[in-house]
């Protein structure tokens, strides 16, 4: 019943950050969406040539490949690719986050109401989301740009139409089983309002595994906004878009590699680091639930 | 005497089971048959029985998280709603399930009080008192449920189930997830506690040395009902029933006073009762009753 003595313990926030700063796997992950945020915001002032953003030409310079003064080359009428990769990290990030801003506390919401209400709620909000996962976000995504105009926003509402279900699923198995635990029985008895009960009972015990789904999910949406743009139907020209970048340079394939290369890289490393995060906090959660 | 915390008259729960063919079959189980027992103000009523027995299913009914088949249940002379808040606290089980891992020890405790509407303040002073209360250091309310031993975690259960000022406090087998020398001293809390605050406990367990100790008035619990009541040295004394004088045989006796005191089985003329022999006995009446 007494104090612990001379003997100091880590508190369990301690012992996470050990466990983080020990994997790494999470820190590369960390470092490369840290990097990529910062470069994203602060992009006006680090690029070499923030004015290639515009619509810019500079035909003397077209398609010079990478060099000290052009780091990832220069696209077909002379843009410096390396500002417009890190200007295009802008339009990946807020579609990312976008769609999750949407789509995580909406999805989150449906499962905990239907895992914790049972019955025709289940039934009702479970049904309209099997029906919403048989679509695919890309057809969806393609099918509201054809009745609508292909934009950006259009685009991140598709993809958010789409993207809550995953989310419903997971919190509604989560919910099913946390709501049969004695805790949250015990709170029914104490007379908790059901609003505290879904969000101050139980939400806080699905939190690890939203969030690992949450960075795992910012990875699979940034391929899919790449993949929109790069058929023409996400943020139109002359905004630099990652996806964009790679259709406007594989037409000069192989010859002029690395205005297609370039932005793909920059995709790739981009999802990679999100996954890497995702992975690195699942690494985290699985233990600290045990 | 005045009117009883707790009434309970012939409450019953019966479960539906499928079974047979595709599961178009359904028989009753009765979990509770017609159990009625009054508890008096300052009482510790202790219900005994094996597992199976009906405990929990009533304790659950008295709090209202199962819906009972039939019967009425009356706290302070009234009978309660089917739903809404009772004056009735719990103590679970265990209390490394019954206690949110995710929220501090001062969080959980102050549950109960955000219901009834205490100010941020109020609270955190209440909570202090609380873990006074329950013999445990201030400092333990910033602490999360992992931070804490099986026994430290029961007292914050049991804090917490005080917190509202309950007419009744239902302890259901609160020691059993507990190692036996933390048991003792949280027994000991609780009987001090009840002394104290003049609480009125609704002790469930299946460990009759412990209830022998703790409870004023016993009742024995089988098959769903109550076929044994009275003080609790009125029953150890002398069992009446076949299935009690069993159970209370079979309880380890600490001193040569407890050995004289226990019964002996063969009380009756023809053969020992056994426990298969009755089960099987009311299975059948209990199939007779659902045929009729």
């Amino acid at each position: 019943m007494t104090d612990a003595g001379p003997i100091t313990t880590l508190s369990a926030r301690q012992q996470n950050w050990y466990r983080f700063s020990h994997n790494p796997t999470a820190l590369i992950g960390t470092a490369i969406v840290i990097l990529a945020v910062l470069a994203a915001i602060l992009a006006p002032l680090i690029t070499p040539y923030p004015e290639h953003v515009g619509a810019v030409v500079n035909f003397r310079a077209r398609h010079t490949p990478p060099s000290a003064e052009f780091w990832f080359g220069t696209d077909n009428v002379g843009r410096d690719i390396f500002s417009r990769c890190i200007f295009g990290l802008r339009v990946s990030l807020t579609l990312a986050a976008v769609v999750l801003i949407i789509a995580v506390p909406v999805g989150t919401t449906l499962g905990l109401v239907a895992g914790y209400f049972g019955g025709w709620t289940e039934t009702i909000i479970m049904r309209i989301t099997d029906v919403a996962l048989a679509i695919p976000p890309l057809v969806m995504a393609l099918a509201v740009a054809a009745v609508l105009t292909p934009s950006l926003l259009n685009a991140m509402l598709a993809i958010s139409a789409l993207w809550w279900t995953w989310h419903a699923r997971l919190v509604y198995s989560l919910t099913r089983q946390i709501r049969a635990l004695e805790y949250v029985e015990a709170a029914e008895t104490l007379g908790a309002s059901k609003l505290h009960i879904l969000f101050r009972e139980i939400l806080p015990n699905c939190l690890g595994p939203i969030v690992v789904k949450t960075s795992l999910d910012a990875g699979f949406v940034i391929l899919l906004g790449a993949a929109l743009s790069f058929l023409g139907l996400g943020i139109q020209p002359p905004t630099p878009d990652l996806g964009t970048m790679v259709a406007d340079g594989a037409q000069f394939l192989p010859e002029h590699w690395w205005e297609s290369l370039m932005p793909g890289t920059v995709i790739l490393i981009l999802a990679l680091g999100f996954n890497l995060l995702g992975d690195g906090l699942r690494d985290l959660f699985d233990v600290s639930e045990q | 005497m005045s009117a009883p915390v707790l009434e309970l008259r012939g409450l019953s729960k019966a479960f539906r089971v499928r079974h047979g063919f595709m599961g178009r079959e359904t028989r009753e189980i009765r979990a509770v048959n017609d159990v009625s027992l009054t508890i008096g103000r300052g009482e510790v009523y202790g219900l005994a029985g094996e597992s199976g027995s009906g405990k929990s299913t009533i304790a659950r009914m008295i709090m209202g998280l199962t819906e009972p088949t039939a019967g009425t249940i009356l706290i302070d002379g009234a009978p309660v709603a089917h739903a809404g808040q009772r004056p009735v606290q719990m103590v679970f089980q265990n209390p490394g399930a019954s206690l949110n891992p995710r929220r501090t020890v001062a969080q959980s405790i102050t549950v109960p009080l955000a219901v009834q509407g205490v100010g941020a303040a109020d609270s955190a002073a209440r909570v202090a008192e609380l873990l006074e209360m329950v013999e445990l250091p201030r400092h333990f309310a910033g602490r999360y449920p992992h931070e804490l031993s099986g026994g430290q975690k029961q007292r914050v259960a049991i804090a917490r189930a005080l917190a509202t000022t309950p007419k009744l406090l239902i302890l259901d087998e609160p020691t059993s997830a507990l190692d036996v020398s933390v048991q003792a001293k949280v027994m000991d809390l609780l009987a001090d506690l009840g002394r104290d605050l003049g609480l009125t406990y609704l002790f469930i367990s299946h460990d009759l040395s412990l209830m022998r100790n703790f409870a004023d008035r016993v009742g024995i619990l089988y098959l769903g009902r109550i076929v044994e009541t009275g003080t609790a040295d009125q029953v150890f004394a002398a069992p009446s029933h076949a299935y009690s004088r069993l159970l209370i045989a079979s309880v380890p006796v600490m001193s040569e006073d407890e050995a004289r005191a226990r019964p002996t089985i063969p009380l009756i003329d023809g053969e020992i009762p056994t426990a298969e022999a009755l089960v099987a006995h009311e299975a059948k009446q209990l199939s007779q009753g659902s045929k009729a």
